[in-house]
């Protein structure tokens, strides 16, 4: 958006962009609560309705809340920010989880990680630029006698040591690969 | 209706207060300072530092002074050895994760956080905590974002949306993470920021900061006379500043004094931001009576706040016809020196280096747009000094700023009348403006010379005017969010204004991002700082022999001289200027 579609007086305008970049349903909840007592409060619900609609928080996403709702933006990715729940990126076509519960990490579920991060070359909560992986943590899944385990999809792994990280990776990378067209 | 009294004990003492005071309020009746980090008496409350525990009988856990509100029977106690312990434990937190480099720190000897801890007594550091280590955000012109040295107390989210409904700042991420900055962490300069520099002015530490221009200043003045030409201009509102940070009394007014300071720093000529305030006023005088007679694109706006200017560009585009095109006293006067000075003198305008002494951080993006640069893209201002930078290069120096002799201000450009000292306060550009235009309008020589309607610290004050058989109904308002109001009220149709002037900083421009930070014990923001900076510039005002703009005889001279007519061909091309709405545009 630029400052001719974003213009708070040119209401038309800025709410055709944000149809162009957000769902009508969502369009038509912001608006319905627009005017009403607190309607700021309402902000968590549509994210939440965001990322449901796209599965993550994207920043276009975001400026367009902003504009509709007329809640500032750094408010908008304040918040977003805030919870675990949301995410700023999409999500990769597969999402690991490594348990960092009580068991798992006093079994080395830090090492892991490194590794994990150090192969993919992302941070917790973030996605391979290819797509094809998101990494995140998660606290006990209840296989303590696996630990360290690492979750991939709905797939448990444990015990997996760091060297064992990049077969386990391999795997969904060709699997990846041989799915393209 | 009177608010119900409640009776409660502090430290033994008994008290009445009414229902709804805060713990720390009434404690402060008893003379009793509670420490404090996060809490500001002018914005909203947050209780996040801690540092105000205090123990309350019946309770357990420790109460937060801030929040708290008082009730009927109430027994608290401020000072015990578990409370002292608390509040050192907080603050010891703090400094853990803190980079520990307070000697090289700018705001070393004036950090609320360091005075905390000195006050409560860490004498020693029991803990290593993980200390934070971000990047520092120089990319804004005028404010430097170092969030290391954050301690997440909050009041710059607050002032940023409460006070200036800008609305830049955010705390991003959660716990030890949290991060405090504009939208998705971004850059200062691509947010909605409008570089006021009210962060900066209420940071407890150094996680905000102005750009800083000394190096550049002294290197300029380092340089042979033959080659650099080194002139300094001072704003009206220094001159009721300075002096706070020579430990003189608030409110002194040291105008002579800093003439001398600044002849010794080395500057070649010393001139007066307050000239090009009398020529804003002449010019911008002009334009309004023409709008007047005319009838059209009123109200007239001011716009010698570059705050405000950001903000109109970014918030307010639509409003961009109504705002007078008169640049700012600082940038007329750097104009004049690079054009009709430099030609006097014979100099070669790229010889001359302009420094402006100003209480604004937004000044120094003011000079740096690309509409103040000549036609080969030399800015006019060549460099901004905050008062708060002036302050430490008089100090560096070696100069004992109270026993200076007072200097008087070089010539032509130092020559001002007493509308223009007053344009540092809040209503003072105002009442400058309406000194002239009273004249113009009736053509009588004498016409009032003060509007106490329009002094204070007030956020909006409203008055109607009647001159010459008309009514003029103006408006003054301090702080960006009572500008929304006032020109909320002008698009809705609800108010009709002749005159609107509109300063970013609450108080205005003695209230400035880049004034002296508070003394210990004093507020940032305090509107009894404001009141007493101000009296300094009316009392300046008060006892000049000139009180009128149009009356400055240097000014009368320079149209005759060089400039032609006010609003004329030549005082059109190098006085005025021009705005345009900017991204990202700001949600108001």
């Amino acid at each position: 958006m630029n400052h001719t579609t974003s213009t708070t007086d040119n209401w038309d305008a800025v709410r055709a962009a944000c149809l162009e970049i957000l769902p009508e349903h969502i369009v038509a909840f912001i608006e319905q609560n627009r005017g009403m007592e607190h309607s700021e409060s309402q902000l968590i619900a549509v994210l939440h309705m965001v990322q449901a609609h796209f599965g993550f928080l994207g920043r276009d996403k975001m400026h367009a809340v902003a504009q509709l709702a007329q809640v500032p933006l750094a408010k908008v990715t304040g918040v977003a920010t805030f919870y675990h729940y949301f995410r700023l990126q999409p999500r990769g076509k597969h999402i690991i989880n490594v348990c960092l519960g009580t068991a798992c990490y006093v079994k080395g579920a830090d090492k892991l990680s490194q590794r994990l991060m150090d192969e993919l070359g992302i941070q917790f909560g973030e996605t391979t630029k290819d797509g094809v992986f998101s990494l995140d943590s998660t606290r006990c899944l209840g296989t303590c006698g696996l630990a360290p385990v690492v979750m991939i999809d709905d797939q448990v792994y444990g015990p997996v040591t760091p060297s064992e990280i990049s077969i386990i990776l391999e795997k969904y990378s060709r699997r990846q690969k041989g799915a393209r067209p | 209706m009177t608010k119900k009294m409640i009776n409660l004990t502090i430290d033994g003492m008994p008290l009445q207060v009414p229902s709804g005071t805060t713990v720390m309020k009434a404690a402060e009746r008893l003379g009793i300072h509670l420490p404090r980090l996060c809490y500001h008496p002018n914005l909203s409350l947050e209780g996040a530092c801690r540092v105000c525990v205090v123990q309350v009988k019946g309770f357990n856990h420790f109460l937060t002074a801030c929040s708290q509100e008082v009730w009927e029977g109430m027994d608290v106690q401020t000072n015990s050895p578990e409370i002292r312990q608390a509040r050192r434990d907080i603050v010891e937190l703090l400094l853990d994760n803190h980079p520990q480099d307070c000697q090289t720190c700018d705001r070393d000897g004036n950090c609320e956080l360091q005075r905390q801890a000195y006050r409560l007594g860490v004498r020693e550091r029991l803990f290593e905590g993980k200390r934070k280590e971000y990047p520092i955000d120089e990319s804004s012109a005028s404010v430097v974002r170092n969030p290391s040295k954050c301690i997440l107390c909050g009041r710059c989210v607050r002032v940023c949306a409460e006070v200036q409904g800008v609305s830049n700042l955010s705390q991003h991420g959660r716990g030890f993470k949290t991060v405090v900055g504009p939208a998705n962490l971004g850059n200062m300069d691509e947010s909605v920021c409008i570089q006021c520099g009210q962060c900066v002015a209420v940071c407890p530490t150094a996680a905000f900061l102005e750009q800083d221009h000394t190096e550049r200043v002294w290197k300029a003045l380092s340089m042979p006379r033959d080659v650099k030409h080194v002139v300094v201009q001072v704003a009206p509102a220094i001159r009721a500043t300075l002096g706070e940070m020579f430990d003189l009394p608030m409110g002194t007014p040291v105008t002579g004094r800093i003439v001398t300071a600044l002849r010794r720093l080395g500057f070649d000529e010393v001139f007066d931001t307050n000239f090009g305030a009398d020529l804003t006023i002449v010019e911008e005088a002009t334009e309004f009576l023409n709008r007047v007679s005319k009838g059209e694109n009123l109200p007239l706006l001011t716009s010698c706040s570059p705050g405000w200017v950001s903000f109109l560009e970014k918030f307010y585009p639509e409003m961009i016809p109504y705002t007078s095109s008169c640049k700012s006293p600082m940038q007329m006067t750097s104009t004049l020196i690079k054009s009709y000075y430099a030609k006097k003198k014979g100099l070669d305008p790229k010889d001359i280096y302009v420094v402006a002494i100003m209480p604004c951080v937004a000044k120094k993006f003011e000079a740096a747009r690309p509409e103040h640069a000549m036609e080969d893209g030399t800015p006019y201002t060549d460099a901004v000094l905050t008062t708060r930078e002036l302050g430490w290069m008089i100090k560096s120096y070696g100069i004992d700023f109270n026993v200076l002799p007072d200097g008087e201000f070089d010539r032509p450009l130092g020559i001002s009348s007493g509308a223009a000292d007053i344009f540092g306060a809040t209503g003072g550009v105002m009442e400058a403006a309406l000194r002239t235009a009273a004249v113009k309008l009736t053509g009588e020589e004498l016409g009032p010379l003060t509007f106490e309607e329009i002094r204070g610290v007030t956020g909006i004050k409203e008055a109607t005017i009647r001159i010459d058989g008309k009514d003029i109904r103006i408006a003054v308002s301090n702080g960006l969010n009572n500008a929304k109001k006032v020109l909320d009220a002008i698009k809705s149709g609800e108010k009709e204004y002749h005159l609107v002037e509109i300063m970013a900083c609450p108080g205005g421009c003695i209230m400035g991002g880049g004034q002296p930070y508070p003394m210990a014990d004093h507020d940032p923001l305090d509107p009894e700082t404001a009141r007493t900076r101000a009296k300094a510039l009316y009392s300046i005002d008060a006892h000049k022999q000139l009180r009128r703009s149009h009356e400055n005889p240097a000014i009368e001279h320079l149209y005759v001289e060089f400039l032609g007519e006010p609003n004329g061909e030549m005082a059109h091309k190098l006085l005025h200027t021009h705005y345009q709405a900017r991204t990202p545009r700001g949600i108001r």
